[in-house]
């Protein structure tokens, strides 16, 4: 009986509507192509700079950077570490791949950040904007990043740009929500004092909140570096070049070798990126 | 002080209501209703019920009451901390209400400056960039602003902590900095917000003597918000006591003591300056301690004799307090070239705990000629009790903390 009622209702037309939507955006051909034009030479100064650099002097350059971001409390064990699975990853022939993965994943924090800081920001100031900005990250982050593949590739064609984005809209939620999180949780007594003196609200926000929120919104920025990292894989799959794509190919020939040692470089590739954004994170002190 | 009193700050039926259904809830208030009844029947809750006073230049106004009274709602409203819901701040006839952001932006800049309870320090700035914020945002040059923040601190008696964070510096010591930072823009008003609460009795003698201090070389308008009726008594030039969003009674110290304006007040004041209500806490002061695991015979009589004693505590590196030791005997091992000092503490010391209500020590302080000592449950030396201070205390007077 039920089944009856509810087989009479007529199927909902959402895959229609959405691809009636996409088909609605791609006549905006010219603006999509700005964007990705944009994009694209963000990810190409990155890369130019990377195939600039030679390898010895990218591996001095790691270290020197994280010797410095650790000054206070130096990590011998991460140094070490890094050397040697930076001179692993030049050994096994993957060094342009990784500089590749590495280029994506930059541009699509960068972005994230650019983007997601100031939503953050915004978030935390206005209660309309929370309420209309919590499910939008919900979606984001919960959608199967494959999907975001599809209507990418319509709107950006194939290659790095479409890549970057998916993981741009995959990894933005985790910035946006601990910016807003680190604003709202200064506390009330500093607010209050700010305003007390006269803060103008730009003051307040540069000097007193941001500072203040600085932990938790270092803590977003590494979150979405991690996420637009574990976009990699997915993200060779429309053409995005790097380790993704000999880890997508070492699955078609079911090669696990060359797999696993693709795997192991973005592995490598993760544990620097997470432990410097890491140090960033600390404060340093004068003394 | 002054015989001619000029108005600097005068509110007029300033009120608060927070919540929802405003109208209604004043209109419950102006019939009489108070606080309860209107949280009952509207949700909304009362702040602060048509306030009203004036605040003369250079005296030291204090907003009385215990937790719920308003009064930190109220001084909130005199710099638009919080939005009033009815009424007027006037200051120097100027109101303030009528004045748009950036004009009340100026007047938070130049005119009042406010310290907070918890301090409101930046724990990533250190001492000198905190005190230098109200003029950091006005735009003053990096040099001008570092010459008055230094001058504020020494103000306020802190010097060589420049480099220091806040969080490295004990709460007196924070609180000054906070002083500091809302003397640095000099400005004609102090808002003071529970100032000295969250410091321990020792400290925030310190802090009152301190405050007085100041006052007397600057003559600020100040606006001390306080629930400690002694605090009160001590520092203000008049106290304005509320209780459930309403001002009770304002008047001089004098006048509240002796014209108590409600059963309210009098069971307040019946709390005060008697023996059994001051406690050994309250009137201890602070003593001359020598660390045994640190300081030989010459350290110890060097501290005697700057502080004009002839009994110094001793204590360990956890302040357990060992004994005493008598300057004569110091002076001995001295002469003897002996290092240390273990052989002549004498650790017969009588002692009690900081509750205890000094009626039950007054015999025993008579008698015995060694101040007492206060100790916690963990025998750590907290201060010591002399005969001067307890009387003092018992005639109204403040504890000082010297001998």
């Amino acid at each position: 009986m039920n089944s009856l009622i509810f087989s009479s209702i007529p199927q909902l037309p959402l895959a229609h509507w959405i691809d009636n939507f996409v088909d609605w955006l791609v006549q905006f051909t010219g603006f999509f192509n700005a964007i990705t034009n944009f994009i694209g030479s963000i990810n190409n100064a990155f890369q130019w700079v990377f195939d600039l650099i030679p390898i010895w002097l990218f591996i001095v350059l790691v270290l020197a950077l994280t010797y410095y971001v650790n000054r206070d409390q130096q990590n011998w064990g991460l140094l070490i570490f890094e050397f040697l699975g930076l001179l692993m990853i030049w050994n096994l022939d993957f060094w342009r791949d990784m500089t590749q993965t590495l280029t994506l994943v930059l541009t699509a924090s960068l972005i994230a950040l650019v983007i997601g800081i100031p939503l953050g920001i915004l978030m935390a100031k206005s209660h309309t904007a929370e309420v209309i900005l919590k499910p939008i990250l919900d979606f984001m982050q919960t959608m199967p990043a494959f999907v975001y593949l599809i209507p990418a590739v319509a709107l950006f064609g194939i290659g790095m740009v479409p890549g970057i984005v998916a993981s741009v809209i995959f990894a933005m939620p985790p910035t946006v929500r601990m910016t807003n999180m680190g604003i709202r949780e200064v506390p009330n007594e500093l607010i209050e004092a700010a305003d007390s003196f006269g803060s103008t609200e730009w003051q307040k926000l540069f000097k007193v909140e941001l500072p203040i929120a600085k932990t938790s919104l270092m803590a977003g920025v590494n979150q979405s570096m991690m996420l637009s990292l574990s976009m990699v894989v997915i993200a060779s799959m429309i053409g995005a070049m790097g380790l993704g794509t000999k880890v997508y190919f070492a699955v078609g020939r079911n090669d696990a070798g060359n797999g696993f040692a693709a795997g192991l470089a973005i592995v490598i590739l993760a544990i620097i990126l997470d432990r410097l954004t890491q140090s960033l994170t600390r404060s340093h002190r004068k003394h | 002080m002054s015989t001619q009193k000029s108005t600097k700050l005068e509110v007029k039926n300033l009120t608060k209501i927070f919540g929802k259904h405003l109208n209604k809830a004043k209109e419950l208030s102006r019939q009489g209703k108070d606080k309860a009844e209107i949280l009952k029947e509207t949700g909304a809750t009362l702040g602060v019920d048509n306030a009203n006073f004036k605040i003369y230049d250079g005296e030291i106004f204090v907003i009385m009451g215990l937790s719920g009274s308003g009064k930190s709602t109220l001084v909130r409203m005199i710099n638009r901390l919080i939005e009033p819901t009815d009424g007027e701040v006037l200051i120097d006839g100027e109101n303030l209400m009528k004045i748009d952001k950036k004009e009340l932006r100026e007047v938070r800049r130049k005119k009042m400056s406010m310290v907070f309870q918890n301090f409101g320090l930046l724990p990533n700035r250190t001492v000198l960039e905190n005190t230098e914020y109200g003029l950091e945002i006005q735009g003053v040059d990096k040099a001008t602003r570092e010459q008055k923040a230094k001058e504020a601190l020494e103000t306020v008696g802190i010097t060589g902590y420049n480099d220091e964070y806040p969080d490295q510096l004990s709460g007196g010591m924070q609180q000054r900095v906070g002083l500091a930072r809302a003397l640095a823009n000099d400005p004609e008003i102090l808002l003071m917000d529970e100032a000295f609460s969250a410091l321990d009795p020792l400290n925030r003698t310190d802090m009152q003597d301190q405050l007085l201090d100041i006052q007397e070389r600057l003559h600020k308008t100040i606006v001390f918000i306080s629930h400690d009726l002694n605090e009160a008594l001590k520092i203000g030039d008049r106290i304005m006591i509320m209780k459930d969003a309403k001002v009770i009674q304002t008047g001089t110290p004098e006048d509240i003591l002796t014209h108590p304006a409600n059963e309210y007040v009098e069971e307040f004041i019946e709390n005060v300056d008697r023996s059994k209500v001051l406690t050994a806490g309250n009137v201890m002061i602070r003593p001359t301690i020598v660390n045994i695991e640190k300081a030989g015979p010459r350290l110890a009589l060097k501290m005697m004799k700057d502080t004009e004693v002839s009994t110094a505590y001793v204590v360990d590196s956890r302040r357990n307090l060992l004994g005493i030791v008598d300057a004569n005997d110091v002076i001995k091992l001295v002469r003897e070239k002996n290092g240390d000092l273990t052989s002549i503490v004498q650790t017969k010391v009588p002692t009690t705990s900081e509750d205890t209500p000094i009626s039950d020590l007054m015999d025993d302080i008579s008698q015995t000629g060694i101040p007492f000592a206060v100790i916690n449950d963990k025998k750590q030396l907290l201060g010591i009790i002399v005969r001067g201070a307890v009387l003092g205390a018992l005639a109204g007077n403040e504890v000082s903390n010297f001998e």
